[in-house]
């Protein structure tokens, strides 16, 4: 189990390469995000469309689901079903041993990061390939992806210099992002042309059509979507959209909002099998893992709209501070503060939905009008309810505080004595700098990561009765 | 073969509220009445349009040449002795009045993978172009073959014919949908990271160099014609 975000967030800020590395990628990529969303006068018109296309297919999953099980399945596609990750990896082991595979080739997925398939795959013998340069680099170093959209970000050019000379046993190597780069194109060339089968996620799944599409910017998915002759896409069950002319909005949209290109590189568009262009073979596995018990909970349905551009976390003032290893999960930032510990049922997770100030930089940025702090809020009242049902919550020092402070600022009364009693209390821990920096025993909670003003000599309420009685 | 699926379904159903699945018509009501504000149709002129996707193409540092359709193989013969390619394939179905003469060319749609892996270059068409975006879209079919032919060589060059271009994606969109089965690509500059350090490197798997020949445009300017 990985260490709350409290205590993971506090490791990371020590880490000023670290933090250097996040400030700066995240800077590039809003500034070039806002650049190109400024353009576009009907920006707001298309994050309505983007969010009504999505929460209507949520509220009709089940429709489009079969919609595009059977039209891929038409056009030559086999389409699985899997309930959590333990089943969509065995799907995907049992394809593979089939046909002997020992090596597979993958684009960056996220899905997969979330099942845990490499490991599944390695732990039977079958070698998963990351191909994407940012997870390639990830992977070589035995590391986990920061970032949704740039999982590298945290690794500067010279320490992924030194893990391309150590792990792909080259002699020399120069340390531009070019050269760099030209042996990534150099070391996965072969393997493009010799593999024998790929995975990929998807970013969308067209119900009406039966066709995934990705987008991607290296070309790397395309050799995988194009050269192996098996392929296996795994999605999860939320990726769906209604037509293939939906994506007039996504495409303009996701790009924009990713990596702040009015178009990124390559979108691939493909359905079921096609001849002697690409795979002859073609699974989709469609995942739930938890979304429909997520879909089920109507505030926080929303969550599900993701088309993880990972915008929120290029503007989260919490994750642009510790990036995204704080959060303990392959979804970081403020969409994985909510989707992380509902995918888990709230049983891991939990301290997620606290990593906000609630600013709601999130939302405005959401190219789905994903209403984050309200889902937050949300899954905090969850959270607090589930563990006022334990004997341990119910007496813990957190519950009985919240409840005298609720019993406290009910009464003017209460409110009152309460303030005399904090008044005399005060005054051994009131700092020089006019705040209380620290409180003792079970509060000292709440001062860990904020300082608390002194209760004033007069309160509102004392000062508001002396003046009617001064006019009077 | 998919346990999972009926119970999948299920939680969904369960999960929405309802015992079944939404009535067809019910499905496509709700499609259709959902808000789409956002612009759907071109308000530039031709010229501005092929400007613009001029313009956008230079942003990935793709280099255009504007040309009248007699001398489109001319300007493809520049193009290719700059680069220096020896070996070039096109796809079945490329028109031979596009073919410059003195290369030596080869259909390429049915070699393998690692033949195309010593191709210099490609030549191909497309489908539809999107000026805003700076992008190509191509589908496998004539003129545009496989995809792999335009994904492995090195140096791709595309014609792209004025009436093949629109201003908006959802132009595109909508001038696809007829095709939306075939595989379809879109080509926006040549293959691209910022995964190391956020410093765009241009070529990575995919073509390192895409040009566009512009061809049948309301203004011809040869100037890639007479860079060489």
């Amino acid at each position: 189990m990985t260490a709350s975000f409290p205590a993971a967030a506090r490791e990371l800020l020590r880490n000023a390469q670290l933090r250097r590395n996040v400030a700066h990628a995240t800077d590039v990529i809003r500034h070039k995000r806002d650049r190109v969303v400024e353009e576009r006068e009907d920006w707001q018109e298309l994050r309505d469309a983007g969010s009504a296309i999505r929460q209507h297919v949520l509220e009709n999953l089940d429709s489009y689901l079969l919609q595009f099980e059977e039209a891929c399945s038409a056009a030559g596609g086999q389409v699985h079903w899997a309930r959590d990750a333990a089943e969509a990896n065995r799907i995907a082991l049992a394809i593979l041993s089939s046909r002997e595979v020992r090596e597979v080739i993958k684009i960056k997925s996220m899905t997969t990061e979330e099942i845990g398939l490499n490991a599944a795959l390695e732990a039977r013998g079958i070698s998963a390939i990351e191909t994407d340069l940012a997870e390639l680099i990830v992977q070589l170093g035995h590391d986990v992806p920061s970032h949704i959209v740039v999982p590298a970000l945290h690794k500067n050019r010279q320490q992924i210099r030194e893990l391309f000379l150590r792990e792909m046993g080259l002699d020399q190597l120069g340390d531009t992002a070019e050269d760099l780069t030209a042996a990534a194109r150099a070391w996965l060339r072969r393997r493009f042309l010799t593999a024998r089968a790929a995975i990929s996620g998807a970013n969308f799944l067209i119900a009406e059509t039966g066709g995934v599409a990705i987008v991607e910017s290296e070309g790397n998915g395309r050799m995988c979507l194009t050269l192996p002759p098996l392929l296996i896409t795994i999605a999860g069950i939320e990726k769906v959209i209604p037509s293939f002319r939906d994506l007039e909005v996504f495409l303009q949209t996701l790009p924009r909002s990713a990596t702040g290109e009015r178009m990124n590189p390559y979108n691939s568009i493909w359905t079921g099998t096609t001849g002697a262009d690409g795979p002859q073979e073609f699974h989709v596995i469609l995942l739930d893992n938890g979304r429909s018990r997520i879909l089920a909970d109507s505030e926080s349905r929303q969550t599900l709209k993701c088309i993880r551009c990972g915008a929120c976390q290029n503007v989260c003032p919490v994750y642009r501070q510790t990036g995204g290893h704080a959060y303990g999960s392959v979804y970081g930032g403020p969409i994985g503060a909510i989707l992380t510990p509902q995918l888990h049922n709230l049983e891991q997770g939990a301290s997620l939905p606290y990593a906000s100030s609630l600013c709601g930089a999130c939302y405005e940025v959401c190219p789905v009008k994903i209403d984050i702090p309200e889902v937050l809020i949300h899954l905090r009242s969850e959270i607090v309810a589930r563990e006022q049902h334990t004997i341990g919550g119910m007496l813990g020092p957190w519950n009985l505080g919240m409840q005298a402070a609720a019993r406290i600022f009910a009464s003017g009364e209460r409110m009152e004595t309460a303030q005399k009693l904090g008044r005399a209390i005060q005054r051994p821990f009131a700092g020089t700098s006019g705040t209380i920096e620290s409180l003792p025993f079970l509060l000292s909670g709440w001062t860990q990561s904020r300082d608390l003003r002194p209760i004033p000599q007069e309160s509102f309420r004392a000062w508001w009765a002396r003046r009617g009685k001064e006019e009077s | 073969m998919t346990p999972a699926r009926e119970p999948i379904l299920t939680r969904i159903r369960t999960g929405l509220g309802r015992p079944g699945s939404s009535e067809p018509d019910t499905l496509a009501a709700g499609l259709s009445a959902l808000p789409r504000g956002y612009r759907t149709c071109a308000n530039l002129p031709a010229r501005l349009r092929e400007e613009l996707f001029i313009e956008r193409l230079r942003d990935y540092g793709v280099e255009v040449a504007t040309v009248p359709a007699s001398t489109v193989a001319g300007a493809a013969a520049v193009r290719l002795a700059a680069r220096q390619a020896r070996s070039i394939v096109f796809p079945a179905g490329f028109p031979a009045a596009w073919l410059p003469g003195e290369f030596n060319m080869l259909e390429g749609d049915l070699l393998r993978p690692e033949e195309l892996d010593r191709v210099d270059a490609v030549l191909t068409g497309c489908t539809v172009a999107i000026a805003e975006t700076g992008t190509i879209v191509l589908q496998t079919g004539p003129a545009q073959g496989p995809r792999r032919l335009s994904l492995i060589p090195d140096y791709h060059l595309c014609i792209v014919q004025a009436s093949q271009l629109v201003q908006t994606v959802p132009e595109a969109l909508e001038k696809l949908d007829p095709t939306a089965t075939l595989p379809t690509t879109f080509i926006s500059g040549p293959s691209a990271t910022s995964d190391i350090e956020m410093t765009r490197v241009r070529g990575v798997h995919g073509p390192r160099a895409l040009e566009v020949i512009l061809t049948g445009a309301q203004e011809e300017s040869p100037r890639l014609d007479e860079a060489v």
